[in-house]
């Protein structure tokens, strides 16, 4: 009896197991449908200024995923990420010069460098943790912005190390070239929205598999997760290598949307704020770092370029949503936002009811 | 079985464990011994965490202490914490699944393997719940179940039932007991409660102040005047 007991017990945990794959694939049709929309109709709507933004939240919304990689899975903070991002950018424009590398492998060049040199960035991770590894991924972030300045990046002219005759950001520099099928602003943006889907399935692919489950073990506690038998060198550098290969072809990305990429458009202070939004945006999912991209590249040129209020202030903002969501939010926006609206709703529901009842009563 | 001999920890100016000579036979052993006894210090031995300035341990006929430290769940080593250490962020699934997948058994019977080991502990709810939703006793039980998981060869609870109330802790001792039985490892149960080591444990050896002061069947052990002493006192107190 007891065994028959036991096998019922079996097939009842074998049907719940099943039915998470059931909400995956509804999950799944949902964002095939956000990124057929966005892929196709957004460019029909927007104007040529709007889509430029819009590419560049795109971009991003990848290295925010990476961060919430990093800090998210892992446990691990890097505030280095922005400078990562103008590695893959410099390595991007360089390359697309020297080679005639079709564009996709361009990309994955890009992204194998961009994640060498972000592993060697995240070596001290296996030592350090919290502070210390933040402070020491800041100095990286600030010595690139050192490099790029002192170099003139990005130098314009043709080969890896070359500079146009007229010197580095001449009207004679040629832009980085896009894909061939991708040459025009519509077209290349459409191609940068696919790419970010691909990395964020990369990252999702990672996460809910033996990583992720490596990761999240790490984060829960490392003792527990060498007990468990995690080599936690290799999966803290996985991470790292994960999460740079994503910036570094994102960094491509913009290396080719901008066409003359310049040292200026990166600031140290900007894998800050990359840090700060993702965490406002919510770190332990994909909508968390869209909303990452939209906070950090859409509200800018909204109250910039849109409504000429200098977007300086957004600083300010993102601290203070920043301490709201470390005291009271881990989960970020996309967790704390439909509960909050779901508070509100029930809010209105009963002051209606209690209006309601209040005018019969007086009735 | 596992044979120590001679085990000695030294920390700066601390001899946690001090020429620890013992034999742990097979099936259910407890280890007890008061606080500061080096009870958790003789499990970061076998896990790794800590490295012994003298001594060998010898399990199943292999020298544990030259396997790198996340090499020993692979080999069969597992082992829960006094603090509960299951990922919340993770479902109760992928908790166990995570053990299995870095044990070395093969892929194709993991859902098989941490089903089973989950219906083992008797664990109600769903494998899909989040662990951090869950209750005390269940968190407990999870652990279990990612001990169990995946051929052990040796289980090591640190005070499994610390915090929970009697008739769970009485509970999750029928569940400790059929692990030998089940799964062929060999366990060894650190706990204060004495009802849970006499109840589970064929043997026990008692640690004080790093020093083995008593070894044997656990009933044998429990009567023994060291043993006595060491948990309560000298002889006038009693």
């Amino acid at each position: 009896m007891s065994t028959a007991g036991a096998r019922t017990g079996r097939a009842e945990l074998a049907r719940a197991v099943q039915s998470i794959e059931r909400g995956v694939v509804v999950r799944g049709v949902i964002i095939a449908a956000l990124l057929a929309f966005v892929v196709f109709a957004v460019p029909t709507l927007v104007g040529a200024d709007w889509l430029t933004t819009f590419a560049s939240v795109s971009i991003y919304a990848i290295v925010a995923a990476g961060f919430g990689i990093l800090y998210g899975r892992v446990g691990m903070i890097s505030l280095g990420q922005v400078a990562l991002l103008s590695v893959g950018c410099w390595i991007g424009t360089r390359l697309a010069y020297a080679t005639s590398l079709p564009f996709p492998v361009l990309l994955l060049v890009v992204g194998v460098i961009t994640g060498v040199i972000g592993t060697l960035v995240g070596l001290p991770s296996l030592r350090l943790s919290g502070l210390y590894l933040a402070l020491i991924t800041l100095m990286f972030a600030g010595a690139t912005t050192i490099v790029l300045s002192v170099i003139d990046f990005p130098n314009g002219g043709h080969g890896f190390t070359g500079r146009s005759a007229t010197g580095a950001l001449s009207t004679n520099t040629p832009p980085v070239r896009r894909p061939s099928m991708a040459i025009g602003d519509t077209a290349f943006f459409r191609y940068i929205v696919i790419v970010t889907a691909v990395m964020f399935l990369l990252a999702l692919v990672h996460v809910s598999a033996k990583p992720g489950r490596a990761w999240a073990s790490i984060r829960e506690s490392e003792p527990a997760a060498l007990a468990a038998g995690v080599n936690i060198t290799l999966y803290k550098m996985w991470a790292f290598a994960l999460a740079s290969f994503m910036t570094g072809v994102a960094g491509c990305l913009l290396a080719a949307q901008v066409g003359v990429p310049r040292a200026i458009t990166f600031q140290t202070q900007d894998s800050l704020t990359l840090a700060a939004t993702s965490l406002i945006g919510g770190i332990f999912s994909i909508w968390g770092a869209v909303v990452a991209g939209i906070f950090n590249q859409l509200l800018p040129f909204v109250f910039q370029a849109q409504w000429g209020v200098n977007s300086n202030f957004l600083l300010i903002l993102f601290g203070v949503g920043l301490i709201q969501v470390l005291l009271t939010a881990p989960g970020g926006l996309v967790e704390q936002f439909p509960k909050d609206m779901a508070n509100l709703g029930r809010l209105l529901f009963r002051g209606v009811r209690r209006l309601a009842g209040g005018r019969q009563k007086a009735s | 079985m596992i044979e120590v001999s001679g085990l000695t920890v030294r920390f700066a100016g601390v001899t946690p464990i001090d020429d620890v000579s013992v034999v742990f036979p097979g099936g259910t052993c407890g280890l007890i011994g008061p606080n500061g006894a080096g009870k958790t210090t003789f499990f970061n031995v076998l896990s790794g965490f800590v490295k012994p300035a003298a001594g060998s341990i010898s399990a199943f006929g292999e020298n544990l202490l030259r396997m790198a430290d996340y090499r020993r769940a692979r080999w069969g080593l597992r082992r829960t914490f006094q603090t509960e250490m299951a990922i919340e962020k993770l479902s109760v699934y992928d908790n166990v699944a995570m053990i299995h997948e870095h044990s070395g058994a093969k892929r194709a019977i993991r859902r098989t393997d941490v089903l089973a080991a989950i219906d083992f502990v008797g664990l109600e709810a769903s494998p899909k719940a989040k662990v951090g939703s869950l209750g005390a006793r269940e968190r407990r039980l999870v652990e279990v179940a990612r001990a169990v998981v995946g051929s052990p060869r040796v289980v090591l609870l640190d005070e499994p039932a610390a915090g929970l109330p009697d008739e769970e802790t009485v509970l999750l001792g029928g569940v400790i007991q059929r692990i030998p039985g089940e799964f062929g490892a060999l366990v060894i149960l650190v706990d204060h409660d004495m009802s849970l080591v006499s109840g589970c444990c064929e043997t026990t050896a008692v640690l004080d102040f790093g020093k083995l002061i008593a070894s044997g069947p656990t009933a044998e052990v429990l009567r023994n005047e060291h043993v006595m002493r060491a948990y309560l006192g000298t002889e006038e107190q009693l």
